[in-house]
C-alpha cells in the first residue's frame, strides 16, 4: 500500500530512509539539505530513533562510523562544503568496508561558492574525494519520487556490498516538491556478523579498523576490495534511456539536468533531429555498456551538465572516444535551459 | 476586513502562494496594499519571485535585498515596522513556516495586539508529510501560536499534491478541514484551489513562477 504526500526532495529522502530501517543519523545544517535534518529531528524522537545535530561535519561522519560499526543502518546529510569535511571519514568507512549512507544535495562551488543548485561534486562523489584507493556506490535521483526509491536502494547496495554509498542529489531535486508515492514495505535488513555488538563472551570479537602495520596485507586487502568493486560494476550499473532507439545524437544527462535534457530531445525531434538521452542512474559504477553500444550507432554525445564539465570524462572513456562528445554546461548555481541544448544538437547536426 | 492579514502554517503549506494572491485581491478590491516577506526560514521560494504580478497589480512589495540571491541571512528590514502603522493601509505578511519561521513575529506582536485589527491565518496542506490528520495540524497550529504569542482566527485549506491534484482530493480533505475548525473553534475561511480546478466559493490560485 502505498501513500501519496506532497513533498520536498528533502524530506523524501529523510521518510525513505526511515522507512528503510535507518534510525540513527548524524548531521550539521547547510542550506540547501537543512530540511533532510530538520525533518530527522522531528521524526527521530517519535520512533525511537536518534538525531544528533553534531558540532561538525567531521564529527558527525565520524559518529556514522561509530554506528556503522555496530551494524545499524546509519545516514548523515550536507551540501558540498560540509561533504568536502567529510571526506576524511568517509575514506576511513570505505577502509573499513563499513556500510553506510552519505547524501550531498550539491550547491554551486569551489570554497563557499552559493546555494544554488550544482553538479559539480561528480569528481569528489566518484572518483574518491577522500584518500586512498576506494570507491563510493553513487545514486543520482532525478525527481522527488526518486530521493525516495534511491535512498532504500543505497541502504541496500551499502549492506550488500559493505561499502559506502552516497546520494548525488543537487539543491533543485532536494528543493523542489512533488507528489510522491512512498511504499509501506519492510526494510530488507540483513545479518551483520562483522559488526561490533558485543560478544556475549561466545565468539571472537569483532575489529573494525583501517589500519594495517604490513603492507602486504594493506595491499591485499586493497585487491579483494577491488574485486567486490568489480562485482558492483558488473551487476548494479543503472541507468535510463530515453528516445535511443532511432537516435543520432545522444544526450548524456543527471539528475535535473536530464530533466531539462528531457525536454530538449522532444523540441529536437519536433524540429527532425533524432535526439535521445542516456540517463545514469548510478555515477559509480558509471553506466559504461549503454554509452559503449550507442558509440555504434549516434553520431555524437553531448554531456549536458551543471559543471565546468566533470561527467564528460566518463562518457568519453565510456564511448572510447570514437564519437564526437562535446559539453553543455552551466555552473555555479545556473541551470541550462532546453535552448541552450538544441542550440547544442543544431550546431552538430549542421548548423541549421 | 481586518486591516492585517498574517499568513502562517507548516513547513511548505502553500503560505506565499496564498499570500500573493491574496495581496492582489485586495488590490482588485480596490485597496493599498503592500505584501511583506517576512521569511527568516527558507532562502528559496520567495514573495520576490512574483515581483512581477505584484507589480502589474499595482501591489507594493516589502522584502529585503537578499532575498533571491545566495546570501542566506535570517534577517528583516527595518521598514517592517511601517506595516503597523495604520496609514500603511492593507497589509498582507507572508510568514514563514512551522514554529521556527513564526519566531519573527514575536516582536511585532505587542503591536499587532494592541491595533487588534488582524486576521492570522492558519494555512493546511493535508498531503504534506507531517500534517496528514487535523490532529498532527492542530499540533503544529499550537506550536506557532506559541513561538509568535498571537492567536489564529481563521483556517485555510489548501490540500493539494501539486500535478496529481483532483477534484477528488478536494472534496476529501473537506472533512479534515472542518474537523479542524471543530476542534480549534475557528472558522474555515476558504479553501484555495489552482485556478483551473477550483470551483464556485473556492479562492482560485494563480501560480507563482517556479525558479
Amino acid at each position: 500500500m502505498a501513500e501519496k504526500f506532497l513533498m520536498k526532495g528533502n524530506e523524501a529522502l529523510a521518510e525513505a530512509a526511515i522507512r528503510a530501517g535507518c534510525r540513527i543519523y548524524f548531521g550539521y545544517p547547510i542550506t540547501p539539505q537543512t530540511e533532510l535534518a530538520a525533518y530527522m529531528a522531528k521524526r527521530m524522537p517519535k520512533i525511537g530513533g536518534v538525531f544528533v545535530q553534531a558540532e561538525s561535519e567531521v564529527a558527525a561522519i565520524n559518529m556514522v562510523y561509530g554506528a556503522a560499526s555496530a551494524g545499524k543502518r546509519v545516514m548523515t546529510s550536507s551540501s558540498s562544503p560540509g561533504v568536502s569535511l567529510k571526506q576524511e571519514g568517509i575514506s576511513y568507512l570505505a577502509g573499513s568496508d563499513l556500510p553506510a549512507v552519505i547524501v550531498n544535495v550539491q550547491r554551486g562551488g569551489p570554497g563557499l561558492g552559493g546555494i544554488q543548485p550544482s553538479q559539480s561534486d561528480y569528481f569528489q562523489a566518484t572518483k574518491g574525494g577522500g584518500h586512498g584507493d576506494y570507491h563510493l556506490i553513487v545514486l543520482t535521483p532525478a525527481s522527488v519520487q526518486e530521493m525516495a526509491d534511491l535512498t532504500g536502494l543505497a541502504f541496500d547496495l551499502a549492506d550488500r556490498y559493505r561499502v559506502p554509498s552516497m546520494i548525488l542529489a543537487d539543491g533543485t531535486i532536494g528543493q523542489m516538491m512533488e507528489p510522491v508515492e512512498i511504499e509501506e514495505t519492510e526494510p530488507h535488513l540483513i545479518e551483520k556478523p562483522w559488526a561490533v555488538t558485543g560478544t556475549q563472551m561466545k565468539r571472537k570479537h569483532n575489529v573494525i579498523n583501517s589500519l594495517y602495520l604490513d603492507p602486504e596485507e594493506l595491499e591485499q586487502t586493497n585487491i579483494d576490495r577491488f574485486a567486490r568493486y568489480e562485482t558492483i560494476k558488473q551487476n548494479e550499473a543503472r541507468w535510463e534511456e530515453y528516445m535511443m532507439e532511432d537516435a543520432d545524437y545522444c544526450l548524456v544527462a543527471f539528475g535535473i539536468a536530464s530533466r531539462v535534457a528531457k525536454n530538449a530531445v522532444v523540441s529536437l525531434r519536433a524540429k527532425g533531429i533524432k535526439a535521445g538521452l542516456i540517463r545514469p542512474i548510478t555515477v559509480w559504477p558509471f553506466p559504461e555498456k549503454p554509452l559503449a553500444e550507442a558509440a555504434d550507432r549516434v553520431k555524437a554525445f553531448v554531456s549536458v551538465e551543471l559543471s565546468m564539465g566533470q561527467m564528460i570524462e566518463d562518457v568519453k572513456l565510456a564511448t572510447g572516444s570514437r564519437k564526437p562528445v562535446v559539453l553543455c554546461s552551466r555552473t555555479g548555481g545556473v541551470i541550462p535551459g532546453p535552448d541552450q541544448i538544441i542550440e547544442t544538437v543544431e550546431k552538430l547536426a549542421g548548423g541549421r | 476586513m481586518k486591516r492585517l492579514s498574517l499568513f502562517c502554517g507548516h513547513y511548505g503549506s502553500g503560505k506565499t502562494n496564498i499570500a500573493v494572491n491574496y495581496a492582489v485581491r485586495l488590490k482588485e478590491e480596490g485597496k493599498k496594499v503592500t505584501i511583506a516577506d517576512l521569511d527568516i526560514v527558507n532562502p528559496y521560494f520567495r514573495t520576490r519571485d512574483s515581483e512581477e504580478m505584484l507589480e502589474r497589480a499595482g501591489v507594493r512589495l516589502l522584502t529585503l535585498p537578499y532575498a533571491n540571491t545566495n546570501i542566506d541571512m535570517p534577517t528583516i528590514p527595518s521598514e517592517a515596522y511601517s506595516l503597523f502603522r495604520p496609514e500603511t493601509g492593507h497589509c498582507v505578511l507572508d510568514i514563514g513556516g512551522d514554529d521556527r519561521g513564526a519566531y519573527v513575529l514575536g516582536q511585532f506582536a505587542p503591536f499587532i495586539l494592541e491595533e487588534n485589527d488582524y486576521d492570522m491565518f492558519f494555512v493546511v496542506n493535508y498531503c504534506r508529510p507531517l500534517t496528514p490528520t487535523p490532529e498532527k495540524a492542530l499540533e503544529v497550529l499550537r506550536e506557532i501560536e506559541e513561538a509568535c504569542g498571537i492567536g489564529f482566527t481563521a483556517l485555510i485549506n489548501n490540500s493539494n499534491l501539486g500535478a496529481w491534484t483532483d477534484r477528488r482530493l478536494i472534496e476529501e480533505s473537506r472533512g479534515k478541514a472542518l474537523e479542524l475548525s471543530r476542534f480549534t473553534g475557528l472558522p474555515l475561511a476558504m479553501t484555495t484551489v489552482r485556478r483551473d480546478l477550483a470551483t464556485e466559493g473556492e479562492f482560485p490560485l494563480d501560480l507563482q513562477k517556479s525558479c
